[in-house]
């Protein structure tokens, strides 16, 4: 009982051969738009790489990458099958590689449905990832003379300034580290030596923001330390307060700008792979459809195309009896009490072997 | 003795005829390209118009894309003619246009070369209108609640950051306005008072700059207040502190920001000038082997095509021949009426 069986006369395989050569064309661009894809979220990650913990989100573009790569190659290929099935004669070159590249084609279109599945499931790996980063980023902010980590003021000035937010969850966090180097702070003077000590650690810690925190939709001049002493600024009431800085923490603006690039570039690979999947269909429906005319001798003739010969359960049975007799084959052969036989010696044999399951 | 005179047999002209229809689409192309550009210029500059207090002079832009939208038509038209040209009896229809379309193709050509000339020019007044601009604009930093200057300060913040420069000239010119708003100074304060009573207009001046001055790559976080006083802040030294704020004055970043579009601007209209006198010497060299068939019947006998029918001197002379025969026709006219008239 065949699943999906559809019968072509020879114009329609014609057709279909024509059709399909020009659906692999056009897969071949989408290959290339794939890879485009994967190209844009590896760059795009890249820039701010250093507010991020481990680059364990890298393996999602990498992933689009290699299936674009393969993508336009199988396409290829494909649309090469294709042109020469719609004769009967140059189908004869391509009949034993038809099967090996449906299989592949099948794998590799899965791999696709996973890369645009990876691409929405990875938003709570990347907010972890962000936390770890910003915080380890701002404890580093006032190393600007330390190698390997001097760039690190200015990467999270300009993020600040970009993506209009301020600390990690909110502009208090920067309350809580030394965010000035102890290079500018005069050590002598009794009201920096009286906040060093009074905290464990011995840091430099105050009621102020770097000035990339200041909003530029505050109507007056950014108010960065003292922040939260009412009293020393005039007229610094609720409003004032509230425009001042910006209200967003990075964490919160990066999560919401990778998550809006990897939904769109989600969204993209699923059309795509719909499309895969289309092309496949009739791959699968060609092959077969080639392959019964080749059985029925006339090129002429009508004949089916399905995409599987029996039902599920039915292929399912054969293939398990298929293992099943593989498994007795290996059975037969390792025994050691069956000698490579003369005559007698297989009498002995077959009335040995009727005895053991009377005895056992 | 024609100019740059060319044997032409059917396949040549053919040839000819088919190079210059293709090059015609190139050259629509670049009317678009024109259009285009001057359509960008003019959105850049209403961008910032509020930077330039809504002076600025939107002459250039407006010319480009007028020259674009003509280059498109003359080009289609040119093509089409081109086209047609393979056939006697449809190019019979356009040959008594043909003198005329190129003498407006010539005079087009010029006023593209006048307007890449304006791109190169342009920058001298535009520097005016900036320098003036901007000292406005930075006069109105404070006025956060009037309206009609509220987004003032938005706009220069983003500004320095953008373009990261700082004040007119160079970072000094804030010292010279008050741009902190009366509104948050505390006049009981004594310090804001004797300030206020220092200088002649009763401003309040300070050596500070606003935080969108600020360097993101300093090494040390921003120092905004009290600038020039060393001893305020900690191992600073005002004359050589280079990262702490831009060194650079906005005038400068915004002149060479717009200066070097102008000038790919230019370069770009020259490229598309060259482009449109090789198609009209094209249509030139069409017009004239089509007109000197040695046999006007049969489509398939050589020909000559020229640039210009005789030198260029002896062209010269007879075009002053014409204009003076034009000038005393008109005299002759008037002799005549006026004789008409001594006689009535």
């Amino acid at each position: 009982m065949a699943v999906g069986k559809v019968t072509f006369s020879k114009a329609e395989r014609e057709k279909l051969a024509e059709v399909l050569w020009l659906l692999n064309w056009i897969s071949v661009v989408t290959g290339v738009t794939l890879f485009a894809l994967g190209l844009f979220l590896k760059v795009e990650i890249q820039k701010w790489a250093e507010v991020m913990s481990e680059q364990g989100t890298l393996y999602v573009p990498h992933m689009l990458i290699t299936t674009g790569l393969a993508a336009c190659c199988i396409n290829y290929l494909g649309g090469k099958i294709c042109l020469d099935c719609a004769d009967t004669n140059k189908f004869l070159r391509w009949k034993l590689v038809m099967m090996p590249y449906i299989i592949c084609t099948f794998f590799f279109t899965s791999c696709v449905l996973a890369g645009a599945l990876m691409c929405y499931s990875i938003r709570s790996q990347l907010e972890e990832s962000l936390f770890l980063g910003l915080r380890n980023a701002m404890r580093y902010y006032k190393d600007t003379d330390t190698p390997g980590r001097c760039y690190l003021k200015r990467t999270v000035d300009m993020l600040q300034i970009q993506f209009q937010c301020c600390g990690n969850t909110g502009y208090r966090d920067w309350f809580q580290i030394q965010w000035i180097s102890t290079r500018y702070l005069d050590m002598t003077s009794s009201a920096v030596v009286d906040r060093l000590r009074s905290n464990v650690e011995g840091q430099y810690l105050m009621d102020g923001v770097p000035f990339s925190c200041c909003s530029t939709f505050s109507p007056r001049p950014c108010i960065q330390q003292q922040l939260s002493n009412r009293t020393a600024h005039i007229h610094y009431d609720q409003q004032s307060q509230q425009q001042n800085l910006w209200r967003r923490g990075c964490r919160q603006a990066l999560l919401d700008h990778y998550t809006g690039i990897m939904e769109s570039i989600g969204l993209t690979v699923l059309l795509i792979w719909l499309f895969e999947l289309l092309v496949l269909t009739g791959v699968r429906y060609l092959q077969t459809a080639m392959e019964n005319v080749l059985r029925l001798g006339d090129p002429d003739l009508e004949s089916d195309g399905w995409i599987l010969e029996n039902s599920l359960a039915e292929m399912a049975r054969s293939n398990f009896n298929i293992i099943k007799n593989l498994g007795k084959c290996y059975q037969v052969d390792d025994d050691p009490n069956i000698n490579i036989p003369t005559a007698a010696a297989e009498r002995e044999v077959s009335s040995r072997q009727v005895q053991v399951p009377v005895t056992g | 003795m024609a100019l740059m005179l060319v044997k032409f047999d059917l396949k040549k002209r053919v040839k000819l005829a088919q190079s210059v229809w293709f090059m015609y689409w190139f050259a629509v192309l670049a009317g678009v390209l024109v259009f285009s550009m001057g359509l960008f210029f003019k959105i850049e500059l209403r961008k910032r118009s509020e930077l330039m207090d809504n002076n600025e002079s939107h002459f250039l832009p407006n010319l480009l894309i007028f020259m674009g939208l003509i280059a498109c038509g003359i080009n289609a038209f040119g093509g089409k003619v081109c086209y047609d040209s393979l056939d006697p009896t449809k190019f019979a229809k356009w040959k008594p246009m043909l003198k005329a379309f190129l003498m407006f193709c010539v005079v087009f050509n010029a006023l593209l070369f006048v307007t890449a000339l304006l791109c190169f020019l342009m920058r001298i007044p535009f520097q005016f209108t900036l320098a003036e601009g901007l000292r406005n604009g930075m006069k109105y930093y404070k006025d956060t609640d009037t309206p009609g200057r509220c987004y003032m300060k938005r706009t220069l913040d983003l500004m320095q950051m953008e373009f990261r420069c700082c004040g007119n000239d160079n970072y000094r010119d804030w010292f010279e306005i008050q741009w902190v708003s009366n509104r948050y100074l505390d006049f009981s304060a004594k310090e804001v008072r004797d300030r206020i009573g220092s200088n002649v207009d009763g401003q309040y001046l300070m050596d500070g700059v606003p935080f969108s001055c600020c360097n993101p790559s300093s090494p040390r976080p921003c120092i905004q207040l009290q600038m020039t006083n060393n001893t305020a802040h900690y191992s600073y030294d005002h004359y050589t502190e280079e990262l702490n704020v831009w060194k650079r004055g906005c005038r400068d970043a915004l002149l060479s920001y717009y200066g070097g579009m102008m000038n790919t601007i230019g370069a770009l209209v020259l490229l598309v000038i060259m482009l449109e006198i090789a198609v009209t010497i094209g249509m030139q060299y069409v017009n004239s082997s089509l007109s000197t068939l040695a046999n006007p019947e049969d489509p398939e006998s050589e020909s000559e095509g020229w640039i210009l029918e005789k030198t260029v001197k002896e062209t010269f002379t007879d075009i002053m021949d014409k204009m003076k025969a034009m000038g005393k026709g008109g005299k002759v006219e008037e002799g005549a009426e006026a004789g008409v008239a001594t006689v009535s």
